[in-house]
């Protein structure tokens, strides 16, 4: 079960800043539980955002990135209404997409 | 000729093989996944990330601005940002010198995307920030002291 990102995507000057937090624990396999019990690793493996279909990042986490990963970066170009996709992939195989439109 | 069809066979299973492998991830074909190795998340020293990451001997440059506070109380959440006045940048990497696990991420910055990543990372003590960034081939450095008050990893 996973939970949506969260995403805002703005274009300024020709350029379009866009805001992401994802929605994810990030265990790094090294934390216990109350009980003593080791907490299995966790975490976010890749992301990947596009605009319009076309690769705009790519990028890769280790278990250094905080929960709930947060993410800020700028690309040349978009225009309002484009569609801005962010992907992830975690180390458990688990996956998602999300979408927001440029405003 | 027994064998020719045979070969045929296997390609096709294997293709086969791929594409539901693919079905199973739920992956579209539009999303392509870096293939990266993973190597530079195990380094165990700072050397031996650099060198995961291919890296030779990176230059200090003033050109990259790297953004920290310089106390962090809270170790599970320090914001990172990296900026890179130099055109052509490729790649960005954060790294944490006193983290088990030293590099935090790893940026792929395509053309049209411009050289800067802001993000948050966990910190296990005060330690070195450490960022690289690739523009046209060349690695560069900048890193910046962040304290610690309290750990959290």
């Amino acid at each position: 079960m996973t939970n949506p990102t969260k995403m805002r995507a703005s274009a300024k000057d020709g350029v379009t800043e866009v805001r992401v937090l994802m929605q994810h624990d990030m265990e790094n396999g090294r934390r216990k539980d109350e009980g003593g019990n080791v907490i299995p690793a966790w975490y976010i493996t890749e992301i990947q955002a596009q605009h319009n279909g076309k690769t705009v990042l790519n990028g890769q986490f280790g278990t250094s990135v905080s929960k709930n990963p947060y993410l800020i970066f700028r690309f040349k170009g978009g225009a309002i209404g484009d569609k801005i996709t962010l992907s992830w992939l975690d180390n458990l195989g688990e996956k998602r997409s999300d979408e927001v439109a440029i405003s | 000729m027994i064998n020719m069809e045979r070969r045929k066979a296997l390609k096709t299973g294997g293709g086969l093989g791929l594409l539901g492998v693919f079905a199973l991830l739920g992956l579209t074909p539009g999303i392509v996944w870096a293939s990266v190795g993973r190597a530079a998340f195990e380094a165990k020293s700072l050397n031996e990330a650099f060198e995961a990451l291919g890296v030779l001997t990176p230059e200090n440059s003033a050109l990259i601005k790297l953004t920290t506070p310089d106390v962090a109380a809270n170790g599970a959440v320090v914001p990172v940002t990296v900026e890179c006045q130099l055109s052509g940048t490729e790649q960005i990497a954060i790294l944490i010198e006193k983290n088990p696990t030293m590099l935090a991420a790893s940026f792929v910055i395509p053309e049209g995307t411009e050289g800067y990543i802001s993000t948050k990372i966990k910190m296990a003590q005060t330690s070195a920030v450490i960022a690289l960034v690739k523009v046209n081939g060349k690695f560069y450095r900048a890193s910046r002291e962040v304290q610690v008050t309290a750990g959290g990893c």
